[in-house]
């Protein structure tokens, strides 16, 4: 292999300077003990912001409906993504790639088009805007990480499988169980994380979906206008990555095709 | 460890007028057939031919859309694979990638309630049925290709069917293997009892192996019957073509041999060569042809000659002989007796 050239080096530094600089500016000015500008360098540092996040009520009240929202529609897309995989991954009938289509296009739709698409259709039905509200537009995108994870799945998996399954005496429910869960469950799992990660941050679809409620992402666009404790959004953001960086590894390495897998084979022989 | 069962006259398995169609295509069309409890059964026929589709129909896995299936006398329509006393040992072995060997092997028996302790003991005798004692906490990836499908076997035959089906098992094995395994699915199933019914596009395997073949072409059956039958007396055309590759004798040309009009077939292993100006013995007629090509089989040479009425025939004679080379003109002897009739074509 050549050895890349100097300018291809800057240019991948360059890049990845690009992408995370500004990540490491919010973590510095979540120590900064000027509150209402932020000047480079910082004028000192402290924690004490993190002592205020842990007093502010509203903080917690947010991070507490995102988390909660975010559960029940990870839960709602594990259930519905699943069987719509089911059903989708090996039939054949007239329409099935439209209908896959369907399935997958809310993620590509933009946000605002959802969010918009909801709120008429919760105004015509005459829903009033509530956590349900919000937990249906997230269920949405959610949906589909969970399906294209698992209808990638259970398209490897052996139909032969299923069928010997049944041969043994195993009927549906067992052979989910037994079978089918097994070899699709880290499938399912780093698309639950995904979806988690997705809602837990999300700001578009929520704003036109949410009533009074304020999620943790809507609190923070609330809290940049401001002027007073500006370094408190820092720290909330900084728990935040933490928050939704951690799964989505862990989602990561999960799907890395039969990494411990064929790991384990090997010792073996 | 199982129980024999073939008590009664009841057939294990047999269809009336079975048709199963996917679409315009008519996979099995019209068949008839009944194994015999304790029988080795084999359906013989190339890809397409509708005989894994007949296997599919008794295990469960197809519905036929005509005719009328039983196994042990019990009517099996509409019953799901799961509740039919048959269990099949799948061509890719189907073994769950996510158990162990003994986990497999023990799957059948936990599903039907059966204690722990009981379904471990119930599948280590499995395994040493198959020759596999020791392996239960292994992986299916960590075994061989023949080690698998001893696995597929003992985990079909750990929850005592009444019928075993399976479907072209050794067509993944070596040629070395694949003898092996023939010889020992045969030896295991005169131990057991069992009526197995066999699924293979090979030839060879099925007369070995099986008690009778049937043969399948085009989603029916063109012949059935034992081994020696199917390829001394094929039944027709394709049975002569696909079973041992027969000489096909025309009307016109069993006229010319001395023999009555009809269409015959002829095992090339029948045909001999005369040596110049030897008459040919009572009984045999003899014919000019010219060599077309010579082929070195062990114990036969395995000639292709072209009569001077230009018809192609086979003949294979023993390899001790002197080889005629290509080009060469032979005469040879065609015993009448060995002309076997075929059906009429219409």
């Amino acid at each position: 292999m050549n050895r890349p050239s100097l300018g291809l080096k800057i240019a991948a530094l360059g890049g990845l300077a690009f992408l995370h600089v500004p990540l490491l500016f919010i973590l510095l000015y979540a120590f900064t003990t000027e509150e209402k500008s932020y000047a480079f360098p910082p004028p000192g540092y402290t924690l004490k912001w993190f002592g205020v996040v842990w007093g502010r009520a509203d903080i917690w009240a947010a991070v507490g409906l995102s988390l909660k929202v975010a559960t029940i529609a990870t839960l709602i897309a594990l259930v519905l993504g699943t069987l719509a995989a089911g059903a989708l991954a090996r039939a054949k009938f007239f329409g099935r790639e439209p209908i896959s289509l369907l399935f997958v296009l809310p993620i590509a739709l933009p946000g605002i088009v959802t969010g918009i698409a909801l709120r008429q259709a919760f105004g015509l039905m005459e829903i009033p805007f509530s956590f349900w509200t919000i937990v249906l537009g997230h269920a949405t995108f959610c949906i589909v990480v969970v399906y294209n994870n698992a209808v990638a799945r259970l398209r490897r998996l052996s139909p032969s499988l299923i069928e010997a399954s049944m041969d043994l005496g195993a009927d549906a429910f067992q052979t989910f169980r037994l079978v089918v869960l097994p070899n699709i469950g880290t499938a399912l799992l780093a698309g639950g994380m995904l979806a988690f990660a997705l809602s837990f941050d999300e700001v578009i679809v929520t704003t036109f979906t949410a009533g009074q409620q304020s999620t943790l992402p809507i609190w923070m666009l609330s809290e940049l206008i401001r002027p007073r404790q500006r370094p408190v959004t820092n720290v909330v953001a900084v728990l935040v990555i933490l928050v939704t960086f951690l799964p989505i590894l862990a989602a990561y390495y999960l799907t890395r095709e039969g990494g411990q897998a064929r790991g384990a084979a090997g010792t073996g022989k | 460890m199982h129980a024999p069962a073939p008590t009664s006259a009841v057939p294990a398995v047999r269809f009336a007028g079975v048709a199963r169609h996917f679409g315009a295509v008519r996979a099995v069309d019209g068949v008839d057939l009944s194994i015999a409890p304790g029988e080795f059964f084999a359906m013989l026929g190339p890809s397409g031919s509708g005989k894994t589709t007949c296997l599919r129909l008794i295990a469960g896995f197809e519905q036929p859309d005509a005719g009328h299936i039983e196994i042990f006398g019990e009517t099996v329509e509409g019953l799901p694979p799961y509740r039919r006393p048959v269990n099949t040992v799948f061509q890719d072995y189907a073994l769950f990638p996510h158990l162990s060997v003994g986990e497999n092997v023990a799957y059948g028996l936990k599903v039907r309630g059966v204690a722990r302790a009981e379904r471990e003991k119930l599948a280590r005798e499995a395994l040493a049925l198959v020759k596999l004692a020791g392996l239960e906490a292994r992986r299916p990836a960590q075994l061989s290709g023949g080690q698998r499908q001893r696995v597929a076997l003992a985990r079909a035959l750990v929850v005592r069917p009444k019928v075993l089906l399976l479907d072209e098992p050794l067509g993944a094995l070596d040629l070395k293997l694949r003898e092996e395994m023939q010889v020992e699915l045969k030896s295991l199933q005169r131990a057991l009892g069992l009526s197995f019914v066999f699924v293979t596009h090979d030839q060879g395997e099925a007369l070995s192996m099986a008690d009778r073949v049937a043969v399948f072409n085009e989603g029916r059956i063109v012949q059935v019957g034992p081994p020696e039958t199917v390829y001394e007396r094929p039944a027709n055309r394709f049975v002569a073509a696909f079973v041992g590759a027969a000489n096909v004798i025309e009307p016109d040309m069993a006229v010319a041999l001395g023999a009555a009009s009809g269409l015959y077939s002829l095992r090339p292993e029948k045909i001999a060569l005369l040596a110049p100006g030897v008459p040919a013995p009572d009984g045999a007629a003899a014919i000019e042809a010219s060599v077309v090509d010579v082929s070195y089989q062990g114990a036969v040479r395995r000639l292709a000659v072209r009569t001077t009425a230009g018809v192609a025939l086979t003949a294979a004679v023993p390899a001790s002989h002197r080889a005629p080379a290509s080009g060469d003109s032979v005469r040879l002897a065609i015993p009448l007796g060995a002309l076997m009739p075929m059906e009429a074509e219409t």
